[in-house]
């Protein structure tokens, strides 16, 4: 959607002046910059006595979906990169009764810890690794590009500025950061069609991905009890209640199941929580 | 320094080709003339002590002679032209019953469909290919562009055929390879970031092997 | 020389000698020569930029594989680790296009030449509207600051060709490009109303403020061709106008005029823009037929050959010039039935390009030539403009073009005909105009060195491109070695790199001479190269208002080697011929 013009207008001067100050590097001179620069470890300023440990696993129940093979024939170097089962997508992993690629964060909290380091995002053998990944707000992201061809890296957020940068050979890395929480912003590139990945961006530090065995950890929560959310992008969005206590683990699980497949998946549009028959349901946007 | 038109492997190529040494031979003539002509001035007019200028506003013979001269070879090469336009582009020339592929475009790929078994685009046993155009040496065939966003456009040097694919539009081009071999699409309309690397496999067959192929890749999907 | 009278009207020009502050004097100025100097200095400055883009891109074509030198002091969004992104060779493409077209050739021929000359060359005082003058100067000034910070805003600089293609450029979720390409659309309009407010300047100028006796077809080719071009300007700008405002449109408030999922259509932008764009050729090469003719007649001391047919070239090309642009759309998608009308009538106008041709060599015949710079610049657009000219039929040819659209060839014969051609010129003028403008001669030897280095460097860059096209290079690809069909002309391309350095590197010494000249060089007389025109018959430079006493004009602009003027070979157009010899009849 296209907003309209005269906020547009106003905003292309400021972006202008900003951009230009900053010499157009959107990525560097961000606050995740900063802070990435600085060894300043989110532990060190919490206190261990305030704090405890968000431990999870996604559940999935039914049949799991068959691994999708990927037709990588017109890119013979990166096809060679693969076993004798050739190209497989990483995008939705089940196995075992677990899911992957479910990004967990905390919602209604906001600050914490300010963002350490950078988050990595790499494109190898024409896939993304990892293929759903968590930043801060302002956090920066390095992307990399270890295939030796063209890859473009086109990230479509609703809320903050898309960005669609090129990396034209290997060992080229770029840059980015979003200032704006937003889950979840799709990336592609346009010259492999099946390369996708998402990247959660919230304002706070309390965020994780599980892993192929299903299963995340969200350290350094102060305690408290928050509402949780489930993110996948098969599968749909689901909320959660936690509670933390200090110096303790608690447990959270979603229950994802097959008859999910085609779930509405919100992306970037505002939320809304309501009460359904799964119990409480995220979506964002209105609709239905 | 391989300043050359490529290997030509089409039909519309070989009258390309033809006109394209036509007017390279008529512009080298008068190229020749006029530098030559400008040279010969410069050195012969050249300024000399007690040498006065030829006073004249011009002629008119001349005039006529340079006007009438161009204006004549330009509107045969023109004629020439149009005619040779009319056989690859004009509505009439567009082969009945040919062999059809839609070629759809999008940053940065170009998706082949094909007719699949029965011969026929735009049937269930159609299948899509990404990046690599299949298609048999010695008969007509048809390609039907479209863009999924921006304006592309459909390049085979050995086969002289380029045509911008727009989105919002289908356009319907043919050809005939006189050749088999393997070839490349290029983009040749700037299309974004990726334009360079917009490039497919082109395989020409012969009819059986192209039919193994596309039986190959149907039972595949 | 002692019989030498020229008359004028008897009645003084009112002279204004109310001081003036620097401010008003030369940076806001009403005065046309002040503008004109202002409009040179500022493309001069366009010139070295796009020239600089150009070599960057020309570093990419040659060494695809390496990593750019000097990229490092670059930001991340146009050099990553070192090596030039596609996306910023994609923007140097189109701002150099864009740069060299808007800011650089069209200003410099159009801005400081019109202004410059015709208010001198017809023997007025100043434009018809001094004060739209300037703005049409200021309004350009936030145009080339638009452009120049396109550079460094999130996205970089517009990268959908300098023809701007819808989708590509409306889309800015396609082409990475938002920001940037809002500016140049915005810099576009106000070039677009800098233009046309000069066009109706030097229009009503020449119709109405020609000096008593200046009658059309004694005006200088040079005003004849900036007058047809002031019209092409007027008729021609404001559809570039509105079709950018209908991009910028698209682009930020949601109208599809381009977008064919809101119903538009994409080749109503290429019918729009080419439907300025063609003109606009003509409006970059007929000042420039103007210049050549001017010089090639005063280096040739000879009348212009054909002086009418000159005339009634530039008008029919400007007349044809509107109906040939479906030749840049041959392969569009546009309607092939389109194709032979526009075909012929693309060869018509190579016609008058032609009769142009061959009567500036007409002009050179049984001439007595002084090679001086200016002359050898003029020769040299001659030469090179007649290769341009003549690689476009190949393109008018509708199959041919089917092979040769959207490859090197194209940008060879664009080369051909806007450096080879415009710039040639460009040179030639300033070189030539540059006394009565300054006051000072620019220096010969540097000039002649110029002069070669550029012919050869040119050449050098510019005609192995015909090949390469041939070989079948697309245009503004970034990197061709993943291309089977190109391998072999790689090392042509790199070869055409090395060119282009020299031909750079040579703007320099140009660009040495131009400023040393303005303050170390001789002191000009009003008229060092005993030419005809109006202009180099007051002082160099000429005073405010120009003219001690309104000049009265009796003949023709060329009257060199006149057989009844014995005791030199030049006759001013002020000049009475009775005067200067009586023994001559009343022409």
């Amino acid at each position: 959607m296209r907003s309209e013009f005269l906020k547009k207008v106003s905003v292309l001067v400021a972006a202008g002046a900003m951009a230009a100050c900053g010499g157009g590097d959107s990525g560097g001179g961000d606050p995740g910059g900063d802070a990435g620069g600085g060894e300043a470890p989110a532990a060190a300023q919490v206190d261990p006595a305030t704090v405890g440990t968000i431990s999870g696993t996604i559940n999935f129940a039914g049949d799991s979906p068959a691994p999708t093979a990927i037709d990588m024939s017109a890119e013979a170097d990166c096809a060679a990169g693969y076993g004798p089962d050739g190209p497989m997508s990483n995008n939705v992993i089940a196995a075992n009764g677990r899911l992957a690629n479910v990004f967990v964060h905390l919602t209604g909290v906001s600050g914490g810890p300010a963002p350490s380091g950078s988050v990595q995002l790499d494109q190898e053998n024409c896939r993304y690794m990892p293929h759903v990944l968590g930043v801060q707000v302002g956090q920066n992201i390095e992307i990399t590009n270890s295939d030796d061809l063209l890859h473009n890296i086109n990230a479509s957020p609703t809320e903050n500025r898309g960005f669609n940068i090129s990396q034209p050979r290997a060992g080229i890395t770029s840059n980015q950061s979003f200032p704006l929480a937003e889950v979840m912003v799709p990336v592609r590139c346009d010259v492999h069609g099946w390369m996708q990945a998402y990247i959660g961006v919230v304002d706070h530090p309390y965020f994780g991905v599980s892993g192929p065995d299903g299963s995340f950890t969200i350290p350094n929560v102060p305690a408290g009890t928050y509402t949780a959310e489930a993110w996948h992008e098969a599968y749909g969005a689901m909320s959660g209640s936690v509670t933390v206590t200090a110096g303790g683990t608690a447990t959270l699980s979603f229950d994802y199941s097959s008859d999910m497949a085609g779930a509405h998946v919100p992306l970037g549009e505002p939320l809304v929580i309501r009460h359904g028959e799964h119990g409480i349901e995220v979506h964002r946007g209105a609709q239905d | 320094m391989d300043w050359s038109l490529p290997l030509n492997l089409s039909t519309q190529g070989v009258v390309i080709d033809r006109l394209f040494w036509i007017i390279a031979v008529l512009t080298g003539v008068a190229f020749i003339l006029v530098e030559a002509g400008i040279i010969w001035f410069s050195i012969k007019y050249r300024r000399r002590d007690g040498q006065k200028a030829h006073y004249t506003h011009g002629s008119k013979k001349a005039e006529i002679i340079w006007t009438a001269v161009p204006a004549v070879i330009l509107a045969v090469l023109g004629i020439y032209s149009g005619g040779v336009w009319a056989d690859i582009r004009g509505a009439s020339a567009l082969p009945q019953d040919a062999l059809t592929f839609n070629v759809v475009a999008k940053q940065f790929e170009w998706n082949i469909t094909y007719p699949g078994s029965d011969g026929r685009i735009d049937t269930a046993d159609d299948f899509v290919v990404r990046n690599q155009f299949h298609f048999p040496a010695n008969e007509p065939v048809i390609v039907r562009l479209e863009s999924e966003d921006v304006i592309h456009s459909f390049f085979v040097p050995e086969l002289r055929v380029k045509q911008d694919a727009v989105p919002g539009m289908t356009i319907p081009i043919w050809f005939e390879a006189t050749g088999t071999g393997e070839y490349q699409i290029a983009c040749a309309e700037l299309c974004g970031l990726g334009h360079y690397s917009m490039d497919a496999q082109v395989v020409i067959h012969d009819r059986a092997d192209f039919d193994a192929w596309s039986a190959g890749q149907a039972a595949g999907n | 020389m002692a019989t030498i009278v020229a008359e004028g009207t008897g009645q003084a020009i009112l002279e204004e000698h109310h001081p003036q502050t620097f401010l008003r004097k030369y940076m806001f100025s009403t005065d046309h020569k002040i503008i004109a100097i202002q409009f040179l200095i500022y493309t001069l400055f366009f010139l070295m930029i796009g020239g600089f883009l150009a070599i960057m891109m020309r570093y990419q074509i040659a060494w695809p594989d390496q990593t750019l030198p000097g990229g490092g002091i670059l930001p991340e969004s146009m050099v990553a680790s070192g090596y030039m992104l596609p996306e910023f060779y994609n923007s140097l493409v189109t701002m150099h296009g864009s740069i060299m077209v808007f800011l650089a050739i069209m200003p410099m021929l159009v801005g400081v030449y019109a202004n410059y000359l015709i208010p001198l060359q017809i023997g007025a005082d100043d434009m018809a509207f001094p004060r739209l003058n300037m703005m049409s100067f200021w309004l350009m000034v936030p145009a080339g600051l638009l452009t120049l910070a396109s550079f460094f805003v999130v996205g970089g600089a517009a990268s959908s060709g300098w023809t701007l293609y819808a989708p590509l450029s409306a889309r800015p979720d396609l082409s990475g490009v938002e920001l940037g390409q809002i500016y140049w659309l915005l810099a576009l309009v106000l070039i677009g109303l800098s233009s046309i407010l000069g066009s109706v300047n030097y229009i009503t100028t020449v119709i109405n403020m020609r000096a008593p006796g200046m009658t059309w077809f004694r005006m200088p080719l040079t005003v004849w061709a900036l007058f047809i071009t002031a019209i092409l300007g007027l008729l021609a700008m404001p559809v570039l106008s509105a079709a950018g405002i209908m991009l910028l449109f698209d682009q930020t408030i949601g109208t599809t005029f381009f977008l064919p999922e809101g119903g538009g259509q994409p080749l109503l932008w290429q019918h729009l823009f080419w439907f300025f764009g063609h003109p606009e050729v003509y409006i970059l090469i007929l000042p420039a037929m103007g210049f050549t003719s001017e010089i090639i007649a005063a280096g040739s001391r000879k009348p212009v050959f054909g002086y009418h047919a000159m005339v009634w070239a530039i008008i029919s090309i400007a007349f044809l010039g509107f109906v040939v642009w479906g030749h840049h759309m041959f392969q569009s998608g546009m309607n092939p039935m389109l194709g032979l009308s526009f075909t012929i009538s693309t060869l018509l106008i190579a016609v008058p390009s032609a009769i142009k041709t061959f009567n500036w060599m007409g002009t050179m015949w049984r001439g007595n030539l002084h090679f001086h710079t200016a002359m050898l610049f003029a020769v040299g657009f001659v030469a090179m403009f007649a290769i341009g000219g003549l690689s476009g039929i190949f393109m008018a040819s509708t199959p041919v073009d089917i092979y040769i659209h959207d490859t090197y060839f194209i940008v060879a014969h664009i080369h051909y005909v806007l450096f080879g051609g415009s710039l040639f010129a460009l040179f030639g003028a300033i070189y030539y105009w540059f006394p009565k403008m300054f006051g000072r001669m620019m220096n010969e030897k540097l000039g002649k060195v110029h002069f070669w280095l550029t012919l050869i460097f040119f050449n050098l860059v510019f005609f192995p491109m015909h090949g390469v096209g041939m070989a079948g290079m697309m245009r503004r690809i970034y990197d061709s070695s993943g291309y089977a069909h190109l391998q072999g002309i790689q090392d042509t391309n790199a070869l055409i790199t090395f060119a282009a350095l020299g031909l750079y590197a040579s703007g320099f010494l140009f660009a040495f001479n131009f400023f040393w000249s303005m303050k170390k060089g001789k002191k000009a007389e009003a008229n060092p190269w005993n030419a005809t025109t109006l202009e180099w018959q007051t002082p160099s430079p000429p005073m405010h208002g120009n003219w001690a006493e309104t000049p009265v004009v009796y003949h023709g602009p060329h009257e060199f080697s006149h057989p009844d003027v014995e005791d030199k070979d030049w006759l001013a157009q002020n000049e009475r011929p009775d005067v200067v010899s009586p023994a001559g009849g009343g022409h």
